[in-house]
């Protein structure tokens, strides 16, 4: 595995960070030149990754998130978020569609996006803790000028 | 995100510009909850064509308006969506419960 280029960003889990994480994350990919329906789906990703945190690590307190994206292998684009928040109890039924322990704003559908809008997703967390979000993407590169 | 409406002969019209993330969408419950109890609409479109960007935050809005148009005893339905939102919209399942209604 080869990587070529990383970003490493970190902020407080405020909502009006969502807009700031999904657009850095676009704006680090488009260095390979994905189609407009490839960044569509990695600004999806990453909002659902970060909304996640936001409202479930941190429901009461403002906490920090770490966002570090890096291409490898030439066309692949992992994407992890991490908080140190409360953690995840059971990853598995977090991961259920339409299951949420949100209020009535939240849909239960974040990991289900997350998964269909990227090739691999990985969660980890630690009840107490905190839980990381490993998403990778591979991106069609375009040939240009034909 | 902007949120306009429109409503004749009983049909409430939204129209939602911009983009629609967790952060967005608790404003967006409420300006819908008082366009709803203003107008008491028989139909209601939720048009969104110059929406940029939606998350599953979108799709919790989307349930949210169905039930309360269920309880008002009328219809609600998407209309035009623009690709990314449609994206999500596909994804997540909601348009067997929310009809998407394409006009262009």
């Amino acid at each position: 595995m080869k990587v070529q280029n990383y970003i490493k960003l970190e902020f407080p889990s405020l909502s009006a960070n969502e807009a700031f994480a999904r657009t850095a994350a676009a704006a680090f990919a488009a260095q390979l030149d994905p189609t407009l329906d490839e960044l569509g789906d990695i600004k999806t990703a990453v909002s659902e990754a970060v909304t996640n945190s936001i409202v479930h690590a941190y429901p009461d307190c403002i906490g920090k998130i770490s966002m570090k994206m890096r291409i490898i292998d030439g066309n692949i684009l992992e994407i992890s978020v991490k908080d140190w928040g409360k953690g995840i109890e059971d990853i598995e039924q977090a991961m259920t569609p339409l299951f949420t322990t949100g209020g009535e704003d939240r849909s239960g559908m974040g990991f289900s996006i997350m998964d269909s809008f990227t090739d691999k997703l990985r969660v980890r967390s630690n009840p107490g803790k905190g839980t990381t979000v490993i998403m990778q993407r591979g991106l069609r590169s375009r040939r240009r000028g034909i | 995100m902007e949120i306009s409406s429109a409503f004749s002969s009983g049909r409430l019209t939204v129209y939602l510009k911009g983009e629609l993330d967790h952060h967005a969408s608790r404003l967006l419950i409420h300006d819908l909850d008082e366009l709803l109890d203003e107008y008491l609409p028989r139909d209601c479109a939720l048009n969104l064509s110059a929406l940029s960007f939606m998350d599953s935050s979108g799709i919790a809005v989307i349930i949210r308006l169905s039930r309360r148009m269920k309880a008002l005893g009328g219809r609600v339905w998407i209309e035009n969506p623009a690709k990314q939102p449609y994206r999500v919209i596909d994804a997540s399942g909601i348009d067997r419960i929310v009809p998407v209604a394409i006009s262009r």
